[in-house]
């Protein structure tokens, strides 16, 4: 008997551990792929975007049904690459490595273009700083520049705080900005709004967030932080993120195009292709930028009309 | 006759049946155990195919995602760990000891009734609820009292993962000196000794190894708190150099990168590596304390 129930366990719980380790590697069988539902996730800086331009679809497409999550660029990919979403949101460019991954699990991924996005750098707002020059911003954030003053504010040392790995813009600001390591004293904050109150306490602090995150609620930039507008080359005038046309023409340096990639070209008439179209319509492209971005740029919209042409 | 010997058949076949289904339970979770352990083991051995045990475990440097070279030392984050946890110690240990002997010799019957339940209710406050509370109160208010620019950092977390180990450690330090002879305590009154001396010199050393076992149940649960840290603890990969740094303990390390990960890649087995480190801490304080529990039983 003694035997019995040990064995009897064993089986149990070998089939529990084989259960849950053939689920970690295999689609779950509910979530995508429904004809009447899209699974969508990454990007926490698109998470609200998205989900204002899902419920606008949706008042036009009852029985739609759209589910939107963030957790983070690098979280929507791997979640796609592990063939559990239809859509992921990223706000970074797809990375070589993770193009191979997905050659690997025979994936075709294909590219879509939502927005333009401007990455705010932001101080407190008693921090006399008025402007920086893009290098002192990559300075600053590789660990080289780590007092104030040497950048003309007042004596101090700089507390950094950036997002977690798992953020497209975290990804972003580092190869575009810092081009190199981040300075290993950075804080890794859980998310745009979590700089955004950490920036507002803290007098040395210096920290980067989506333009969506700089206004208020009613729209306005808000007081209780500063912006930091950027010199490009320097001798030139500082560019603001808040200017739209410096941010949709790229201008103003620290800007990007929002993305969302499938992994593989949507079938003709399906509810992905239908979405897709109505993100980039003029009402979506409302949405977009009611939503704290700007819309997408003449550039960026040619490249969605090639996207939607392999559509058959 | 006849009847009577088979009720009592059926008595008997019922009594070893229900003695066999409960022996199956404990079984069960012997084996829950060893299952979870051999999982970790099997997901996590893969990274020691590609990192070194030397460079995984002295490593100072964390950085999985990294913009060239990435590296696969936990040491900061175990030294992490170990700061946050040890620091909540230093918080919880006096205030669960002393409500445990609160509530143990001075409290009336009927206040002890009160407030057990409240101490023990305290444990099952989420600790996302007091990450919240830490991050827009205590962290400020941190940042303040010791001039530092920001309050996210390894003692904010500290003290709000003591808050949580506080219940683990007055429950069983309290277990422990109810568990002391009553006879000790009359003992020592019959000498003329005072409440006291009673206290200091013959219950608490008598009930030391209850004490030691509920400081490092404590110890465990603060090693294991995940969602606190998270949010408080500044999570930088800079190493740690004293308690007003921003720390990146195991369990947040684990959270915020098994995310990205995708599955079978280094980077995934290296966060089930880092869960077995986890998972081999807690059992063995959870197994030392109960070796102290069963050595000096009075």
């Amino acid at each position: 008997m003694k035997k019995i129930s040990i064995l009897l366990a064993v089986v149990l719980i070998g089939g529990t551990v084989f259960f849950f380790s053939s689920k970690f590697r295999r689609k779950p069988p509910s979530s995508p792929f429904h004809p009447s539902r899209l699974v969508i996730k990454g990007s926490d800086t698109e998470v609200q975007l998205v989900s204002n331009v899902a419920e606008l679809f949706s008042k036009g497409n009852p029985g739609a049904d759209i589910r939107v999550t963030g957790g983070g660029s690098g979280v929507g990919i791997a979640s796609l690459l592990n063939g559990e979403i239809d859509i992921a949101n990223s706000s970074r460019a797809i990375s070589d490595k993770e193009i191979e991954q997905a050659k690997s699990k025979q994936m075709n991924i294909r590219e879509f273009r939502l927005a333009r996005d401007g990455i705010a750098v932001i101080v407190h707002p008693e921090n006399p700083i008025q402007q920086l020059t893009l290098e002192q911003v990559g300075k600053i954030y590789k660990g080289d520049v780590a007092n104030w003053n040497m950048v003309g504010g007042t004596n101090g040392a700089i507390s950094l705080y950036g997002r977690q790995t798992t953020s497209g813009t975290f990804v972003f600001f580092r190869d575009f900005v810092v081009k190199a390591e981040y300075a290993s004293s950075m804080r890794n904050m859980e998310g745009n709004q979590a700089i955004v109150d950490a920036v507002k306490e803290d007098q040395k602090g210096i920290g980067y967030v989506g333009i969506g995150y700089i206004k208020d609620a009613q729209g306005q930039s808000r007081k209780d932080i500063k912006v930091i507008p950027i010199v490009v080359v320097a001798g030139q005038q500082p560019v603001s993120p808040l200017n739209k046309e410096a941010v949709q023409k790229g201008e103003y340096p620290i800007s990007r195009t929002i993305f969302q990639y499938i992994a593989s070209t949507p079938k003709s008439g399906s509810l992905l292709e239908k979405f897709l179209r109505f993100e980039v319509s003029t009402e979506g492209q409302t949405a977009v930028e009611q939503s704290g971005f700007y819309s997408l740029a003449q550039s960026d919209s040619a490249k969605n009309q090639l996207f939607f042409e392999t559509i058959k | 006759m006849r009847t009577w010997k088979f009720t009592k058949h059926l008595n008997f076949t019922a009594e070893r049946l229900s003695y066999n289904v409960s022996r199956l339970f404990a079984a069960t979770t012997v084996l829950l155990l060893v299952g979870i352990f051999l999982f970790l083991t099997i997901t996590g051995i893969g990274t020691f195919r590609h990192v070194p045990f030397g460079e995984f475990f002295l490593g100072t440097n964390w950085n999985p995602t990294a913009y060239q070279q990435q590296s696969w030392g936990i040491l900061a984050l175990v030294v992490g760990s170990l700061i946050v946890s040890s620091l909540a110690l230093v918080f919880a240990i006096p205030l669960g000891f002393a409500i445990a002997l609160y509530l143990s010799e001075v409290a009336s019957p009927r206040k002890r009734e009160i407030l057990k339940p409240l101490v023990e209710t305290v444990a099952s406050v989420p600790s996302v609820v007091l990450g919240l509370l830490g991050l827009i109160v205590f962290a400020p208010v941190i940042a303040r009292l010791f001039h530092v620019s920001s309050g996210l950092n390894a003692l904010t977390a500290s003290f709000l993962v003591g808050i949580i180990a506080v219940p683990t450690i007055a429950s069983i330090c309290e277990d422990a000196l109810r568990n002391v002879n009553m006879k000790f305590r009359e003992a020592s009154m019959a000498l003329g000794a005072t409440k006291w001396t009673t206290i200091g010199k013959v219950v608490v050393p008598a009930a030391v190894s209850g004490i030691t076992a509920g400081v490092m149940l404590g110890f465990g649960r603060a090693v294991g708190e995940t969602m606190i840290v998270l949010m408080v603890a500044g999570n930088s990969r800079a190493f740690p150099t004293s308690f007003l740094s921003p720390v990146r303990p195991m369990t947040a390390t684990i959270a915020i990168d098994i995310k990205e990960a995708v599955v079978g890649t280094l980077h995934w087995q290296s966060l089930f590596a880092i869960g077995l480190v986890l998972f081999i801490v807690t059992f063995f304080l959870n197994f030392i304390a109960d070796i102290i529990l069963h050595i000096r039983k009075v």
